[in-house]
C-alpha cells in the first residue's frame, strides 16, 4: 500500500480526477505506470512524439487522428499531461449500469453521448461541428487504404452522407451523427475492459 | 388373423422414403398454419409426428423395424446440420464471445457430467435406482449431460434470442462435443476394463486425450479450411463445381476428424468459420446462393429425420427398461446442475466481461440446455455386455431428449417473453453504421495501445492485420484482394435498395392498374415498367414473345416516345450473346459482373434522394390514409417510381464528370481484364462497330446523329434504335431522360472520350470481335428467331426496311416502333439487370 500512496500522491488532484473519470485507484495506479512509459525523458507530460512511438499506433489507419484527439481537449494545446490522458481514456470506460441517476450531476465522461461525441471529433477536423463530405472522405481514404478506388470512395461517401443528411446540408452534423448510431450499442461499441 | 397380415405387409412396402416423403409434406402444411408453427416448435411436432408413425407401424407390423441408427446419425445427418452451422456462424460473434463459450462448454460439461452421475450413484447407493457401477453411471452422466446442438438450434431458432445469447448457448453447444467425445471412451474403456483396473495414469492419460481430441479436431478443421479456401481461389473456370469443393471439404474435414478418433463436430465447426470469410469471397455468387441453399435444405431435412425418427424409435418396448427411480433422478439432477453450474460460472465470468450477463440471461441460459440426438445415438451406442443397465439408460435417455425438447422447447418461448429477454432484431446496418462501427473498431484498438493493455481488440487488430497481409493475400483470389469489405457491404446496401424500389413499384403495378402486358393500354408510366416486369419475367427478355406486346391496341404518339426515353434512359449495355454451344461444366457469369460493376459505378446520389423522399412519404402515410385516398396515393407512387428507376439507372453518364471518364476506363482495363478473360466467347461489347455502323444506315438519318450518340446508350443497338425512333431526329440532342433531367446533358466532347475509352478497351480485353457488320438490331431479331446464323443473313433486309420506313414516315407506324423498343430491350442489358438484381435478392 506504501507504494500505492506514493504514487497516488505524485498526482495531483487525484480524488477529483478518480471522482470525473470513475477510475478506481487501481486504475490510476496503472494508468500513471503506462504515462510514464510513455513518457520518455520524464517530463512530465506527453508530446505527439511520445504517442508516435507507439508501434502498433503507426500501423492504425486512423492512428494519427486519436492522437490528435489527445491534444484537442485544451486549446491549442501542445502537451498533454497525466490528467488530460486520463480524462481521455475514461471516454472508454464502459457505463456501468447501476450508477445512481442524478439529474442534477452532469453527464459523466464515458456517457453514451461523450463516447459520440469522442467519435464525432475525430471524423470532424476542422472542428466546425460538422462531417463535412470530405472529411468523411478522408477517413474513409485511411480507413480503406488501397483497396477500393476514389470513386468508389466517393460514392460510398456520398450515400453515407445521403443516408443521415436529413437537413440537406450535404454534411453529417453531430445530431445527424447520433441519430444514424441510434439503434447500435455504442455503450458496448466504444468501451473497452480497463485491468484493474 | 389376414387382415391384420395385410397391414403388417402394407407397412413393410411403406419404406422410409415413403414415410419421410409423407413428413415433408405434412412439415409443409404445418408450415401453411403460420399460427400454429409460433406456437408449437417444429421440433415438438416433429417428435410427437414420429411418436405416432413409430405406434401405427409398431401396431400394425408387431415389431420396430425402424429407428436412429447412430451410424447413420453420425456419419451423415449430424455434420449436415453442424456443417451448415459452422459455415454459417457468424464469425464476430463468435470469436467476440469466445471465453464465455469455451468457458461453459468445458467446464460447464465437466461439471454436469461428473456431478450428475457422482449424484445417480449416491441415488443408487441409498438404494433408490437400479444397480450400476459408479463408472457405468459416470458414462451415463457424460452423455446426458452434453447440451445438443440439434435441439438448440431447433428450438432458439424460433426463438429469436439476442445475438450473445445464442451464440453462447450454440457454440457452447457445438464446442462440447470434445468434452463428451473424450469423456465418453474414457468412460467406456474404464468399463471395459473393469473399474478395478483403472491405475491412476489412465486418469491422466483421459486428461491428455482430451486436450488431443479438441486441439487436434479444431486443427484438422483449420488445415481442412485453409485448403479449402485456397482450392477456390482457383476455379474461376470451372464455377460450377464450386460448392461441391465446399460441400466436400468441409464434410472431409468430418470424416477425417472421425478417422483419427478426434473431435468431429469441432473439426467441421472451425472448418467451417474459417474458411467462409475467403470462400465466399472467392466463388461466384450463384456457386454462393447455390452453397447456401442446399446447405440449409440439407440440414433441415437432417433435422426433420432426426426428429422424427426420435419419435419413432421411442415406440420400441423391447429396447428399453423403466425405472421411475432413474428417470425422475436423471431429469432433476441435469436440471439443477445445469442450473448451477450457469450461475457459477457466470459469476466468474462477469468479473471479466464488458457487458456482464444478467439474471435473466442466466435464466434462459439453464433453461436452454436442451439435450438431443447426440446423446441418444450415444447411448444406444453402448455394448449392452459391459453396460448392463443399458436399456434403463436408453429409456432415460430418451425421457430426457423428449422432455427437454417439447417441454422446454414449447416453454421457452413464453418464458422469454415473460421475461423481456431482449430479442434479436433482423435489421440489416445501414452505411452509416459500417463504416462507424469500422472506425470504432479502430479507435478501440488504438485506445488499447495507449493505454498499454493487451486486451481483446488489440489481439483482434493483430490477427486482422496479419491476415490482412498475409492470410487473404494468399487464401483469396486477386481481383477479389483488392475488394473492399467495406465496399461490399456499400454494394449490397445498394442492391437491397435496388430491389426495394423495384418491388415497391411491382406492388404498385400490380395493385394499382392492370398487370398483364397483353392488356395494357399505355397511358402513363406504369405500363412502361410493366413492360420491362414481363421482359423481366421472361428471362431477360430473350425469349421474347413480340405478338403479346404488338397486340397492344393503339398508343399514344407522345407516351410512345415517352416510354422510349424511358427505355432508352434505362438500358445501357448490350447483353453478351449467347454461347453457341453448351457445357455442364461451363457458367456464363462473367456478364452478370459487369453488369453489377456497371450498376454500382452510378452516382448514386439523386437516385437515393428521391428513393427516400419517397419511402419517406410513405412512411408518413397513414395505411387507412392510404386506402382512403386509394387509386391517387398509388398513381403518385406509380408516378415515382419509374422516375427513380430511370434516375438509377442513369445518372452515371449523365452526371459523370469528363474526367472521370477516361480514368474509368483505365480502372476497367487494370481491374476488369481478368473477368472477361474468364469468358471463352469474345464479348460482344461493340462500342466499336458504332462507328461501322452508319454505313448501313440509311442516308436520311440526319448527320448531326452520328455525333450524337448517347453515351448511356454506346452499344450499337441502341444508337441504331435512335435513329431509327423519329422523335430523335426531332429532338436533335441527346435522347436520354431529356423530359426530366434536362439539366444534365453530358458534352458532345465527352460522349467521343467515351467512345474511346470503350473501343481501346475493347481491343485491349477482348479478341477482335469477327467482322461481323451485323446491324445491331438484326442481331436482336435473329436472337429472337432463333439460334441462328443463318437468320442473320436473311434479316437483315427487313430489319433495315422497317427501320427505312420507320424514319421516313416519321414515327406514325407505331407498330415497330414498338417492336424497336422492345427489340432495344431485349438487346441491352436493363431486364437482366433487373434479374441480376433479383437473383442477388436471394443471398442478401
Amino acid at each position: 500500500m506504501g507504494s500505492r500512496g506514493s504514487t497516488l500522491s505524485k498526482i495531483p488532484n487525484v480524488d477529483k480526477l478518480m471522482q470525473e473519470t470513475g477510475f478506481s485507484q487501481a486504475h490510476i495506479i496503472r494508468l500513471h505506470d503506462r504515462f510514464r512509459a510513455l513518457d520518455n525523458d520524464e517530463k512530465g507530460y506527453l508530446c505527439p512524439q511520445d504517442f508516435e512511438a507507439i508501434k502498433e499506433l503507426a500501423m492504425n489507419p486512423i492512428g494519427d487522428r486519436i492522437i490528435g484527439a489527445f491534444f484537442a481537449q485544451g486549446p491549442q494545446q501542445e502537451t498533454v499531461d497525466f490528467n488530460s490522458f486520463v480524462k481521455v481514456l475514461a471516454h472508454f470506460r464502459p457505463t456501468d449500469k447501476n450508477r445512481p441517476k442524478e439529474s442534477t450531476s452532469p453527464d459523466p465522461i464515458n456517457s453514451r453521448t461523450n463516447k459520440l461525441k469522442f467519435a464525432f471529433q475525430l471524423y470532424d477536423q476542422d472542428k466546425d461541428g460538422k462531417i463535412s463530405r470530405d472529411e468523411l472522405l478522408q477517413v474513409l481514404r485511411a480507413m480503406l487504404e488501397m483497396q477500393v478506388t476514389e470513386e468508389q470512395l466517393e460514392s460510398i461517401t456520398d450515400r453515407t452522407i445521403q443516408e443521415s443528411d436529413t437537413d440537406r446540408d450535404n454534411a453529417i452534423s453531430f445530431e445527424e451523427f447520433r441519430k444514424s448510431l441510434d439503434k447500435v450499442n455504442i455503450e458496448h461499441k466504444m468501451s473497452i475492459r480497463f485491468l484493474r | 388373423r389376414p387382415g391384420s397380415s395385410v397391414w403388417g405387409w402394407c407397412f413393410d412396402q411403406w419404406h422410409l422414403s415413403a414415410i419421410l416423403n409423407n413428413v415433408f409434406f405434412f412439415l409443409s402444411v404445418f408450415h401453411f398454419s403460420q399460427r400454429f408453427t409460433t406456437v408449437v416448435p417444429e421440433s415438438c411436432m416433429l417428435i410427437l409426428l414420429g411418436l405416432v408413425l413409430g405406434g401405427v407401424v409398431l401396431i400394425t407390423s408387431k415389431k420396430q423395424p425402424y429407428q436412429l441408427d447412430p451410424g447413420l446419425f453420425f456419419l451423415f445427418l449430424l455434420p449436415t446440420i453442424v456443417g451448415d452451422a459452422g459455415y454459417f456462424m457468424p464469425a464476430r460473434l463468435f470469436f467476440d464471445n469466445l471465453g464465455p463459450i469455451l468457458m461453459y462448454a468445458v467446464v460447464g460439461t465437466l461439471w454436469n457430467a461428473f456431478c450428475t452421475g457422482f449424484c445417480l450413484f449416491g441415488m443408487k447407493a441409498a438404494g433408490v435406482i437400479v444397480e450400476a457401477g459408479l463408472m457405468e453411471f459416470l458414462l451415463f452422466g457424460a452423455l446426458i449431460s452434453a447440451v445438443d446442438p440439434v435441439a438448440v438450434l431447433a428450438v432458439f431458432e424460433e426463438v429469436h434470442v439476442n445475438e450473445t445469447l445464442f451464440i453462447i448457448v450454440f457454440g457452447e453447444s457445438l464446442l462440447n462435443d470434445a468434452v463428451t467425445v473424450v469423456l465418453y471412451k474414457v468412460y467406456i474403456s474404464f468399463v471395459e476394463v473393469g473399474p478395478g483396473n483403472v491405475q491412476t495414469a489412465d486418469y491422466f492419460k483421459g486428461i491428455a486425450s482430451f486436450l488431443v481430441v479438441s486441439i487436434g479436431g479444431t486443427l484438422v478443421g483449420l488445415v481442412f479450411a485453409g485448403i479449402l479456401a485456397f482450392v477456390t481461389r482457383f476455379t474461376k473456370k470451372v464455377r460450377i463445381i464450386e460448392p461441391l469443393f465446399v460441400f466436400l471439404l468441409v464434410y472431409l474435414a468430418y470424416l477425417t476428424a472421425e478417422l483419427f478418433s478426434l473431435s468431429a463436430i469441432l473439426s467441421m465447426t472451425f472448418c467451417g468459420i474459417g474458411c467462409n470469410k475467403y470462400v465466399e469471397a472467392n466463388i461466384s455468387q450463384k456457386s454462393r446462393t447455390t452453397v447456401k441453399y442446399t446447405m440449409k435444405t440439407l440440414a433441415s431435412i437432417a433435422e426433420t429425420i432426426i426428429f422424427i425418427f426420435l419419435g419413432i424409435s421411442a415406440v420400441d418396448k423391447s429396447k428399453w427398461a423403466w425405472d421411475t427411480g432413474l428417470v425422475s433422478c436423471t431429469l432433476i439432477f441435469i436440471f439443477v446442475f445445469r442450473a448451477m453450474g450457469v450461475v457459477m460460472q457466470t459469476w466468474v465470468l462477469n468479473r471479466f466481461r464488458l457487458i456482464p450477463l444478467d439474471r435473466i440471461d442466466q435464466v434462459v441460459m439453464s433453461y436452454g440446455g436442451l439435450r438431443g440426438a447426440v446423446a441418444f445415438a450415444l447411448v444406444v451406442l453402448l455394448d449392452g455386455e459391459h453396460v448392463k443397465a443399458k436399456d434403463y439408460f436408453v429409456a432415460t435417455t430418451i425421457v430426457v431428449v423428449f422432455f427437454t425438447v417439447m417441454f422446454q422447447g414449447l416453454t421457452i418461448k413464453p418464458l422469454v417473453k415473460w421475461l423481456k429477454v431482449p430479442r434479436s432484431t433482423n435489421r440489416k446496418p445501414t452505411i452509416n453504421e459500417e463504416i462507424h462501427e469500422r472506425a470504432f473498431d479502430h479507435i478501440l484498438a488504438a485506445v488499447e495501445d495507449i493505454a498499454g493493455l493487451n486486451g481483446y481488440h488489440h489481439w483482434r487488430d493483430k490477427w486482422e492485420q496479419f491476415d490482412k497481409n498475409y492470410l487473404s493475400k494468399l487464401l483469396m483470389r486477386k481481383s477479389v484482394y483488392r475488394k473492399s469489405e467495406l465496399w461490399e457491404a456499400y454494394q449490397k446496401i445498394n442492391i437491397r435498395d435496388a430491389i426495394s424500389v423495384i418491388d415497391q413499384g411491382g406492388n404498385v403495378l400490380t395493385s394499382a392498374r392492370l398487370s398483364l402486358p397483353s392488356m395494357a393500354s399505355r397511358t402513363s408510366f406504369p405500363e412502361v415498367t410493366n413492360v420491362t416486369n414481363y421482359l423481366r419475367e421472361n428471362g431477360s427478355g430473350v425469349c421474347l414473345d413480340l405478338q403479346v406486346i404488338d397486340t397492344v391496341p393503339g398508343a399514344k404518339m407522345e407516351v410512345e416516345s415517352e416510354t422510349h426515353h424511358f427505355l432508352a434512359g434505362n438500358l445501357y449495355k448490350p447483353r453478351r450473346r449467347y454461347h453457341s454451344h453448351y457445357s455442364r461444366h461451363f457458367m456464363t457469369t462473367g456478364d452478370q459482373e459487369r453488369q453489377e460493376r456497371e450498376v454500382f459505378q452510378r452516382n448514386m446520389r439523386s437516385r437515393l434522394e428521391n428513393f427516400k423522399s419517397t419511402r419517406y412519404k410513405r412512411y408518413k402515410k397513414d395505411r387507412s390514409q392510404k386506402k382512403r385516398r386509394g387509386s391517387d396515393v398509388k398513381e403518385q407512387e406509380a408516378n415515382d417510381k419509374p422516375r427513380l428507376e430511370r434516375e438509377f439507372v442513369n445518372v452515371p453518364y449523365v452526371c459523370a464528370d469528363p474526367i472521370v471518364v477516361p480514368l474509368e476506363s483505365e480502372e476497367e482495363k487494370g481491374e476488369h481484364t481478368e473477368p472477361e478473360k474468364e469468358e471463352d466467347v469474345g464479348i460482344t461489347f461493340v462500342a466499336r462497330k458504332a462507328p461501322e455502323t452508319p454505313k448501313e444506315r440509311p442516308k436520311s438519318v440526319p448527320a448531326a446523329l452520328e455525333v450524337c450518340q448517347s453515351p448511356s446508350v454506346f452499344p450499337p443497338s441502341p444508337t441504331s434504335a435512335e435513329k431509327n425512333l423519329p422523335w430523335k431526329g426531332g429532338l436533335g440532342t441527346l435522347p436520354v431522360c431529356v423530359s426530366m433531367e434536362a439539366t444534365k446533358i453530358i458534352p458532345i466532347d465527352l460522349q467521343q472520350a467515351w467512345n474511346q475509352s470503350i473501343s481501346s478497351l475493347e481491343s485491349l480485353s477482348s479478341p477482335p470481335v469477327p467482322a461481323e457488320p451485323q446491324h445491331p438490331r438484326v442481331s436482336a431479331l435473329s436472337r429472337l428467331g432463333g439460334p441462328a446464323r443463318i437468320h442473320s443473313a436473311t434479316v437483315p433486309v427487313t430489319g433495315l426496311g422497317s427501320a427505312g420506313s420507320t424514319d421516313t414516315s416519321q414515327g406514325s407506324v407505331l407498330k415497330p416502333q414498338s417492336r424497336d423498343m422492345i427489340n432495344y430491350a431485349g438487346h441491352t442489358g436493363f431486364p437482366h439487370q433487373v434479374c441480376c438484381m433479383l437473383d442477388k435478392h436471394g443471398p442478401i
